[in-house]
């Protein structure tokens, strides 16, 4: 048991510190100009050096991430239930659905900038945009696929339409939500990012961008890694919440 | 009303007939008629996809007869009634209730749940050996005994008819032997009339008071067998001559054996 924790911890950190190495050697070996990719060691005190400017930079990029994705999460499951409910609803809205989203995120940004701005909005529009749909679709997936014997249990108790759904369906369809969360958080700040790159005045994205156009490279490396961190911690709260909200999943 | 029984269910030229796209109709069940007696317990015996359970569905109105009347206790049926149980093929319990939880889920549905109902189900599941796993969940539950929770799920309610779908057939021969024990412990206290498909003629004989045998589709009556052996009874009760000879009839009957 207590070498099973070690080997959980121990695992991931040897991959992370194997890619380092290996990044090192690389730059060290072959003396590669740090324009061009700078040392990991460097990469780490432009980090430390910088911690200020990555810290509230990267704090305009998490609250884009956390509102896009908690609005992708508010709208997309009740349109979800909306959808699944309804055979008319579904008709009339799926192919509209699948319509607007076969249009590149990339390609709407620019339009999204005229109309909410440069500020926080546009940024948290789009990140909403690309996070809403893994979620509409999961969570119809999931109260699609509903076990057909605990409906009828439910209708041979007689039991309500909401009933059925708050008892049934959607705790059924909770798994599949959740997948669709995973992905959607991933997206949330690919969104932000994209927001920032078209036009922003903070964020992480945009320090990208800044530090690229002084060619200064390390910061442009460490910004990345800060975009990495903060995507772990997002899709880390996600899995916190799933252990929280689903208790009977741990055992598998 | 015959001497002291009473008729708890009558089902006069029940036919099901499922329209398919693109294919002719699929008659599943043809002018079925019986009658069950208020406690007692029948098997629908017949071979696997003969349309037995299609039948269970019909009586537990979950699906409509395409013709022919359904009446249960005088009255045409065409909705399930909430004072009757299923136990279906699979245990079908909620992963995300505990085991407790589970068998009280009808209660919740019927606005009962209570003290009572609570105390019921603690009954319940220490009638079939469940003491002490009420706070466990589904999944930590070997399959026999997910199904006895899923057993008791059906019974919490009082229901006056339980319908049991297939409920052993996932499970191994002693097991299975076990539940059978277990069921008619269960019936001897509650006293409820029980429908129980199968395609085992073992466990049919062995469990009931009534066999209905079907034909294959359209699932016709074909052998109604009386099994007029006294309850309760006993596992060594499957050796004997007298059991061997309802089995032969059952047999005969689904032409396995002459």
């Amino acid at each position: 048991m207590k070498l099973e924790n070690i080997s959980k911890y121990f695992y991931p950190v040897m991959g992370v510190v194997l890619v380092i190495f290996v990044w090192h050697i690389y730059v060290v070996g072959f003396d590669i100009n740090p324009v061009v990719l700078p040392k990991p060691l460097l990469v780490l005190n432009i980090m430390i050096e910088e911690r200020v400017l990555l810290l509230t930079e990267g704090w305009a990029t998490f609250k884009e991430c956390v509102y896009g994705f908690a609005l992708a999460l508010a709208l997309g499951i009740p349109i979800a239930v909306a959808l699944t409910s309804s055979k008319t609803l579904n008709l009339t809205f799926y192919p509209l659905l699948i319509g607007t989203q076969s249009v590149p995120k990339v390609a709407v940004a620019p339009i999204i900038l005229v109309w909410f701005g440069l500020g926080f909005e546009s940024k948290l529009v789009i990140a909403f945009l690309v996070a809403f749909f893994p979620i509409v679709i999961d969570t119809a997936t999931g109260l699609r696929a509903t076990p057909q014997e605990l409906l009828d249990l439910a209708v041979s108790l007689r039991a309500s339409r909401l009933q059925i759904f708050l008892k049934i369906q959607f705790p059924a369809a909770l798994p599949f939500i959740f997948s669709g969360a995973k992905v959607a958080v991933t997206l949330a700040v690919i969104g932000a990012v994209i927001g920032e790159f078209i036009g922003a005045t903070e964020g992480l994205g945009n320090l990208l961008l800044v530090a690229n156009s002084q060619v200064d490279t390390p910061l442009a490396w460490a910004s990345l890694v800060a975009l990495s961190v903060l995507g772990m911690v997002m899709f880390a709260g996600v899995v916190a919440a799933e252990r929280i909200l689903m208790p009977w999943a741990e055992d598998h | 009303m015959v001497g002291d029984t009473c008729s708890f269910c009558e089902l006069e030229n029940v036919r099901k007939v499922f329209h398919r796209k693109n294919d002719e109709p699929l008659v599943a069940i043809d002018d079925v008629c019986c009658e069950i007696i208020e406690g007692e317990l029948v098997s629908l015996l017949g071979p696997s996809g003969c349309g037995k359970t299609t039948l269970l569905r019909i009586l537990a109105g979950l699906t409509p007869a395409s013709d022919g009347t359904v009446r249960i206790r005088g009255k045409d049926i065409n909705g399930p009634e909430p004072d009757f149980g299923i136990v279906f093929q699979t245990p079908n319990l909620m992963p995300w209730r505990t085991v407790l939880d589970n068998v009280l889920f009808p209660m919740e549905i019927l606005k009962l749940k209570n003290g009572d109902a609570r105390k019921r189900a603690l009954d319940l599941l220490e009638l079939v050996g469940l003491k002490g796993f009420e706070k466990v969940r589904p999944n930590q539950l070997s399959g026999g005994m997910q199904q006895r929770a899923s057993l008791c799920r059906a019974l919490i309610h009082k229901p006056s008819l339980l319908l049991m779908d297939e409920p052993f057939g996932a499970l191994d021969e002693l097991t299975r032997m076990e539940m059978n024990d277990l069921l008619l412990d269960i019936r001897r206290v509650t006293n409820a009339t029980t429908v129980f498909v199968t395609h085992s003629i073992t466990e049919a004989v062995y469990l009931s008071d009534q066999v209905l045998v079907f034909s294959t589709r359209p699932a016709r009556v074909a052998t109604r067998l009386r099994i007029d052996i006294p309850y309760p009874r006993s596992p060594e009760l499957r050796y004997t001559e007298q059991f061997n000879k309802f089995e032969k009839l059952a047999g005969a009957a689904l032409g396995v054996t002459r």
